[in-house]
């Protein structure tokens, strides 16, 4: 694989940084690729459009950051706002359909993360391991077992059958997704 | 070359914890130091994994006074560092000439922030290359690595180890900000894997040691406290006894054989790493995060058919003359990126000698030197 690059972005305390490190170990211990993690760091790690970035790639990584992001995850209107701009053309951006409300494209992909985490499983803070379970689903970037391996061996002792939930939960969602976009392609025309 | 699938200890670490990994794969049993941002990482790292390797940590009231315990630690015998960043450097430079004249082996790593004073503490710099160099003060040599990957940060603190115990000299590491805090995939070497030098000691009786006389190496064998080498320590210019002296005929031998055991070993001390330099027409100096964006803007200028060449300095002092001076004489242009307004670029300035022509690339905003801006100079030269 090419150089890939992932943007995890929202705001401070949605657990992007702990979700950037799950998914660069998930790359890179379990699926044997090379990564590099870089964040937000310092003033800007707080506030509204803090982010975690991911490079996984079958080659050794020279530039640490991301340059074009392949990938956009935005869990907040202000830095689905900041970073969309970022994003490579042929880019794929996913929502949190529960504080993104704005869309800058129509080709976004759209789920409510932190309503599945709240309602689903009765825990708000799991909001980024559901996206992980998606990106992950509608990528293919890491295998989905490798990312389980690497939630569950970094998450708190005692949660880690809410983040096998959560994951699971994402996976779901992803597929509801995509079910959605080929019933739609094959009845209705495109609205792009 | 390494690849995804080579062996050893795999782990995901950010470049301050693979610095411990390092110090402590070298033998490092001390660490004292005074957290600073972007360095505290090495601080907090190092306060559980030091007692759980039989080491000792402790978290001193400053700057200074953490040399100081660390340059103790090392006549005591064991291997010993600390870490902080521009501003904490500062303040330990009066102990680092004493390290120096005293002949002390000890590893300093300093993560460089924007600076001057407190600076940009969170953002990136490369501002203290000749801060490393002369920041304290009179005649004295000195060896400082610089690192830009995790990988890097591993192998080049167990380099600086080594060094500083084979020449008797405090070794400094140049880390920077986003070095410190890239997470990464590193290879950990089995431990029967690594060089790992110690310092050589006295084999005479301790009533016959002269504790700094003169031999081939340079570099007089170092007698540990408490083994009953007694000797006089002192940070005044001293004689083969290490006592204070004024005589010309034995401070001339003394600050030679300080230089000389540097000098003399420079092909041993110098440390770079080029890419497609061979048949190249440009090439990129670079040290630090900034020669992994050299890197990338390389390999794409030879994709537009730049004859592009990397050579990136993992020894910044001495400086790497031997090595750059034939390159200098080939090329048709050098292009020295760094986080600074030219520091590394005056020194390649000063051994051109009108060799080729030199162009700088300098950011000063707190943000590392992208590929492109590197790229868009690169085809230009």
């Amino acid at each position: 694989m090419e150089r890939y690059e992932i943007r995890l972005s929202g705001s401070g305390g949605q657990g992007l940084i702990v979700a950037g490190i799950i998914l660069a170990e998930a790359a890179g211990i379990y699926d044997g690729k090379f990564v590099c993690q870089t964040q937000s760091y310092g003033p800007e790690a707080r506030g509204g459009a803090s982010k975690a970035e991911v490079v996984i790639s079958d080659e050794a990584i020279d530039y640490p950051k991301a340059i074009k992001p392949d990938l956009l995850l935005a869990m907040n209107q202000k830095s689905c706002d900041v970073y969309f701009f970022d994003l490579k053309p042929t880019g794929l951006l996913i929502v949190d359909s529960t504080h993104v409300k704005q869309l800058p494209t129509t080709r976004a992909v759209e789920i409510p993360f932190t309503q599945i985490a709240r309602e689903k499983l009765g825990n708000e803070m799991v909001a980024n391991t559901v996206a992980l379970g998606t990106l992950a689903a509608i990528t293919g970037v890491v295998s989905l077992k490798s990312l389980e391996a690497a939630v569950l061996a970094r998450v708190p002792s005692g949660t880690e059958e809410l983040n096998r939930k959560a994951l699971e939960a994402g996976i779901e969602a992803a597929k509801g997704y995509q079910q959605e976009k080929e019933n739609r392609g094959s009845h209705a025309p495109s609205i792009d | 070359m390494i690849t995804a699938k080579s062996r050893g200890r795999q782990l995901l670490l950010q470049g301050n914890e693979a610095i411990v990994e390092g110090a402590l794969a070298a033998g490092c049993r001390f660490f004292a130091g005074y957290p600073i941002t972007p360095a505290t990482e090495i601080s907090e790292v190092m306060s559980y994994r030091l007692p759980a390797a039989g080491g000792t940590f402790i978290q001193m009231e400053d700057e200074i006074a953490s040399l100081g315990a660390v340059i103790g630690a090392s006549l005591a015998g064991t291997k010993a560092m600390t870490a902080t960043s521009g501003p904490g450097f500062s303040l330990m430079q009066e102990n680092l000439g004493f390290a120096c004249v005293a002949e002390v082996p000890c590893v300093i790593v300093d993560v460089m922030r924007g600076g001057p004073s407190t600076g940009l503490p969170t953002n990136v710099s490369q501002g203290d290359v000749m801060q490393a160099r002369w920041g304290t003060h009179g005649d004295h040599p000195i060896i400082v690595m610089a690192v830009s990957t995790t990988q890097d940060c591993f192998d080049i603190t167990v380099k600086a180890f080594n060094f500083s115990e084979k020449y008797r000299t405090p070794v400094i590491i140049l880390s920077d900000e986003v070095v410190a805090h890239t997470r990464e995939k590193i290879f950990l070497p089995h431990p029967g894997e690594i060089e790992v030098l110690d310092r050589i000691r006295p084999n005479t009786p301790p009533e016959w040691y002269i504790p700094y006389e003169d031999n081939p190496r340079g570099v007089p064998p170092m007698g540990i406290f408490g083994d009953g080498y007694r000797y006089h320590v002192t940070g005044l210019l001293h004689d083969v006894r290490g006592f204070p002296t004024q005589r010309p005929d034995e401070i001339i031998p003394f600050m030679s054989r300080l230089f000389r055991k540097v000098n003399q070993h420079f092909y041993d001390i110098q440390v770079v790493e080029e890419e497609s330099t061979e048949d190249a027409e440009v090439i990129v100096i670079a040290y630090g995060s900034v020669s992994r964006s050299a890197r990338r803007a390389i390999r794409e200028a030879r994709k537009r058919g730049t004859k592009a060449g990397l050579v990136q300095l993992m020894t910044l002092w001495p400086f790497p003359r031997q090595i750059l001076e034939p390159l200098l004489r080939r090329v048709r242009a050098v292009l020295v990126p760094e986080l600074n307004m030219g520091q590394v670029s005056r020194e390649v300035k000063r051994i051109n000698q009108g060799a080729t022509r030199i162009e700088t690339l300098n950011r000063i905003d707190g943000n590392l030197i992208t590929p492109n801006e590197i790229l868009v100079r690169l085809v230009k030269l």
